[in-house]
């Protein structure tokens, strides 16, 4: 298939139907309304079911229904929607079924605005419900990185039975850029044997269920799960990097900002100045082990986010002291300029090159 | 080289599909490109505007912060993007909806009365083709053909019969701004 233009919303759209993914259940919010809207459209072209609900939270718990029958499911929403599914979002995760859940983020706390953020890190990468769970967390830069990562996501979230979230923010969901939805590198994958799907009488029930009352089994279950989580640890991590062996200064930052980060680092190279960029792409499992390669002369690594500094605690974690980290970000759905991430590099540099 | 283009109007005026079209066109040319409008709890009447990059390196940024051309379909956009243009770039004014100059020496501008123009056309929603014809035809951004094929993209089976009305908004639109390249020498 040729390159299109298409915007992220509907990008993710189209990506989600050629994983085989056959329902949506969701509520409109913006900045990710063409995406729904997308699917309304496109989903029963090839047999699927869009269903708008009567609210986040049954959207997402329609969501547990599907993935308990073994469907390929999703549903998508922006920051507040997405906090009203964390209940939910929990229960699939304990549960362990698959399901790929996308977060247009908006600025926040609350209702907040409208305009991109990326103000869910923690949300995200901590758990916004309850229980000791994780969610793999996919955070593309560029529309088509967007839709090879929702074809991929569908697939860890099958291979792994667990929720996949994709995060990225209004800037990714309304853009346009090139995509090209190529077939995916095929994962070798579990059949859904543990799935709801009628015994025909010939075999016993299978259950699906998050529930358990005796502490031990309740143990031995989690015990599971976080054996699950090591696996995904070790074999799932994705990171890009530019530069670290050589640069004086090295900008972590994730998503749309790592463009601009990108532009501010093109803008100082040249000025003469030397710096490195380390972009995550799974946020969870978040890539500790790439800061270990950043050379020992390096001053200071810089985490560039639109929050008030939320995956700098993960920098944190990854370069256990070697250097001192710093932090520039926007808030409320202000977007930074590449020349203010030039003046804080600049700063970090105390003036001399 | 890198192109950063501001395309402002209010809402209908079509600023958002000239700005598409202009990305189709970088694409069909094997370009970088990206295309991110301005998103808001918009309403009709008030502004609108696109921001679209054709680059010849994988498009960094996507917001426009210092633009190389800019497109004004109304007072307000000039007013809040005549700054945003850097030194040596350009400024295409609709000078139809614009009575006002441009402050800025350190910069080309362009007054293209694309209403007016339109309209003796027979088709007043055409003044947007009608900045963009005037605006390739200063920057040769990208070929005539790669912008036909782009509107095809952008408006499907229901852009056809409109094509040709189109096509000569682009036509009119450069032929304006040749006479003012002339008298600019």
């Amino acid at each position: 298939m040729a390159k299109v233009l298409m915007k992220g919303n509907e990008a993710i759209g189209a990506a989600a139907i050629k994983a085989g993914c056959k329902y949506f259940f969701g509520y409109p919010i913006t900045p990710q309304s063409e995406l729904p809207e997308y699917m309304a459209r496109e989903l029963p072209k090839v047999g699927g079911v869009f269903l708008q609900a009567e609210s986040e939270i049954a959207a997402i718990n329609m969501v547990y229904g599907a993935a308990g029958a073994g469907a390929r499911v999703m549903t998508s929403s922006s920051s507040p929607g997405i906090s009203l599914k964390q209940e939910g979002i929990s229960y699939l995760a304990g549960a362990e079924l698959p399901c790929l859940i996308v977060n247009i983020m908006r600025g926040g706390p609350g209702l907040g605005g409208i305009q991109p953020s990326q103000t869910d890190y923690f949300q995200a990468t901590r758990g916004g419900g309850n229980g000791d769970y994780r969610l793999v967390v996919l955070a593309p830069a560029n529309i088509q990185e967007l839709a090879d990562l929702v074809i991929e996501g569908f697939d860890i979230a099958d291979q792994y039975r667990n929720p996949v979230m994709i995060l990225g923010d209004g800037m990714i969901g309304q853009m346009m850029e090139p995509v090209e939805f190529k077939v995916p590198k095929k994962r070798e994958l579990p059949e859904k044997d543990w799935a709801t799907t009628g015994t025909l009488g010939k075999r016993k029930p299978n259950i699906i269920n998050s529930l358990y009352l005796a502490a031990e089994e309740l143990e031995e279950h989690n015990k599971k799960l976080q054996a699950k989580y090591d696996e995904i640890r070790r074999k799932e991590v994705k990171v890009e990097s530019y530069n670290i062996e050589d640069a004086d200064v090295v900008i972590a930052a994730y998503g749309t900002t790592s463009r601009i980060v990108r532009t501010a680092i093109a803008k100082l190279e040249r000025e003469g100045y030397k710096v490195g960029l380390i972009r995550p792409i799974t946020l969870w499992p978040y890539p500790y082990d790439e800061f270990n390669k950043i050379n020992d002369n390096c001053k200071g690594v810089l985490t560039v986010e639109m929050n008030a500094g939320q995956m700098v605690d993960d920098v944190k974690i990854a370069v256990e002291g070697r250097f001192p980290v710093y932090f520039y970000g926007r808030t409320g759905g202000m977007v930074p300029t590449p020349d203010e991430i030039v003046g804080k590099v600049k700063e970090i540099y105390g003036g001399e090159k | 080289m890198e192109e950063r283009i501001i395309i402002a109007g209010f809402g209908g005026q079509g600023v958002m599909a000239i700005g598409q079209i202009l990305t189709y066109a970088g694409m069909i040319e094997n370009r970088h490109v990206s295309w991110l409008p301005s998103y808001g709890p918009e309403m009709r009447g008030g502004t609108a505007n696109c921001g679209v990059i054709i680059s010849d390196e994988p498009v960094g940024s996507p917001v426009v912060v210092n633009a190389t051309a800019a497109i004004v379909m109304n007072k307000p956009s000039l007013d809040k993007f005549e700054p945003t243009v850097e030194k040596g770039g350009k400024l295409f004014i609709n000078s139809s909806l614009i009575d006002q100059k441009s402050q800025r020496e350190d910069i080309e501008v362009y007054y293209i009365p694309a209403n007016e123009v339109a309209n003796e056309l027979g088709n007043a929603r055409v003044a947007n083709m009608v900045m963009l014809g005037a605006y390739l035809e200063v920057t040769k951004i990208v070929d005539l053909e790669s912008i036909i094929e782009g509107f095809k993209k952008v408006f499907g089976e229901k852009g056809d019969k409109l094509l040709p009305i189109n096509k000569e908004a682009l036509k009119k639109g450069a032929e304006v701004v040749r006479e003012q390249m002339k008298a600019m020498v």
